[in-house]
């Protein structure tokens, strides 16, 4: 049993490793390619004090709760 | 004297049983542990930043079933130095409430909610860290909080993960009763992975797990039971709530610049909790410029939800159950929210010396439909009235300077 579970790990680990030596993933969209989603029209916080509003609105409302995102999470308003 | 029935807290929402908080926080640990990992064993060059200095101010509007809620706010975020920034906020809600909670065994009300906050962001290369505590104050509700956040950006500032918890001690009290006092706590972990995939695409992943200890319900809501004794075939009695709950919620969003300069936005969140809540919330947003000056907001969401396994709106007898409740926010119910915003970008004639301003202005339109939520005030008969429903008029005009 001990055996299987040693063959197991080494197993585990070669997998691993090779597998994240041939993972050497480069970052693919390169920064002078991001101009598009630097634009103020893609911004999520582009109204910070409107999502916050939304956010207490809902949750006075409705049972669900938390993964609001950056300004909804962690207020636990009434 | 002003008996209240319902009141927006977030004590309506709380409970649970299978989940102990030392085995939540302790999965939950191992996860941020692995993502704390992550971002410790992967180094970039490159630095992030510091949000924009800008004030905002609001004026919102809330009005629907009964409850008419509007009042101010200002959000003020301004840089001390390169590394480090500070924000302020401030709410009040001012509310007036005769909900159908209300009507059906008690009187309308009026109060007041204040809120504030105070941050700060701390910026180390490719780190933001951040603090908050908060205080928000009503005259039978007193809560406080801090939350901590870590953002650090890696991978080529592909991607960014980010992780944090918050702590809360809410101090409950019933108007008209001096003796009436109680506590509760609330824990928060979450995390999230913010992806760059393309060009013109990005996509987030978030958990968060809250965990609720002591006292959870409303003080003044009560539930419904068959009564033969009383005229009316109806008898009162206050909710029981349980002193735990544990909630996780997960949200996968996408965000899509359009050819010709617009935006698309996606969110999806699962939500479930030990009360047996299970919700989905699914959101399209559409940005859309017009001009050099205007930008349009287009939005459409629609949220179901399943009712608290100790939910009922007529319970068959008196003391039915160990727990208890006919908040409508713990029923089966669903929503669907219409919103457009416009945008006005003040021209620099308008402005004050090098500062940016905007005008802004944002209608939500909501539906509720709730599925097992009758309304006690209309006919048919105890247990046979028509279910509830009610739309809301939710309005906010802001002015945001960049300065």
């Amino acid at each position: 049993m001990s055996k299987t579970i040693v063959r197991a790990v080494f197993l585990l680990s070669v997998i691993s490793l090779t597998g994240c030596a041939s993972l050497s993933i480069e970052p693919w969209v390169k920064p002078y390619e991001r101009q598009n989603l630097a634009d103020p029209i893609m911004s999520a916080s582009r109204h910070p004090i409107a999502n916050k509003h939304v956010a207490h609105v809902l949750d006075g409302r409705e049972a669900a709760r938390g993964a609001e995102g950056a300004e909804g999470g962690g207020c636990g308003c009434n | 004297m002003v008996v209240v029935v319902t009141k927006l807290n977030s004590m309506q929402k709380m409970k649970s049983r299978f989940l102990s908080i030392p085995k939540l926080v302790g999965s939950l640990s191992l996860g941020l542990s692995i993502a704390l990992g992550l971002v410790l064993n992967i180094s970039s060059s490159q630095a992030a930043v510091l949000g924009a200095d800008r004030v905002d101010v609001l004026y919102h509007s809330y009005e629907g079933g009964g409850m008419k809620i509007d009042g101010p706010s200002i959000l003020l975020r301004k840089k001390a130095t390169e590394s480090v920034s500070i924000t302020a906020y401030y709410y009040l809600d001012s509310i007036s409430s005769a909900s159908v909670d209300v009507l059906s065994t008690a009187s309308a009300y009026t109060e007041e909610r204040n809120e504030g906050q105070l941050g700060i962001e701390y910026l180390h290369e490719k780190t933001i860290m951040s603090f908050n505590v908060r205080q928000s104050d009503e005259d039978d509700y007193f809560a406080q909080s801090f939350s901590f956040n870590v953002s650090h950006d890696t991978f080529g500032d592909l991607t960014n993960i980010s992780m944090g918890f918050s702590y809360g001690d809410n101090d409950i009290k019933r108007n008209g009763d001096e003796v009436f006092e109680e506590e509760s706590q609330q824990y928060r972990i979450r995390a999230s992975l913010n992806q760059i995939l393309t060009r013109n695409l990005t996509a987030s992943l978030s958990i968060e797990a809250i965990a609720d200890d002591g006292y959870l319900n409303n003080p003044y809501r009560t539930v419904r039971y068959l009564d033969n004794s009383t005229p009316s075939g109806v008898g009162y009695q206050a909710e029981i709530y349980p002193q735990t709950r544990n909630s996780f919620a997960t949200k996968l969003s996408a965000s899509y610049y359009l050819p010709y300069r617009a935006a698309l936005f996606f969110h999806y969140r699962y939500f479930s909790d030990s009360w047996e809540i299970k919700s989905n919330d699914v959101e399209l947003g559409y940005r859309h410029p017009i001009g050099d000056a205007f930008e349009l907001e287009l939005k459409l969401r629609y949220y179901q939800q399943s009712q608290a396994n100790f939910y009922s709106d007529l319970f068959a007898y008196k003391d039915a159950q160990n727990y208890l409740a006919r908040d409508k926010e713990l029923s089966d119910f669903d929503n669907m929210t219409i919103g457009i915003g416009i945008t006005y970008s003040l021209p620099d004639s308008l402005s004050y010396g090098s500062s940016r301003s905007e005008a802004s202005l944002q209608w939500d339109y909501i539906d509720f439909n709730y599925n097992n939520f009758r309304n006690p005030l209309d006919e048919g008969g105890v247990g046979n009235e028509s279910l509830y429903g009610f739309s809301a008029n939710v309005i906010r005009a802001f002015y945001s300077v960049y300065f």
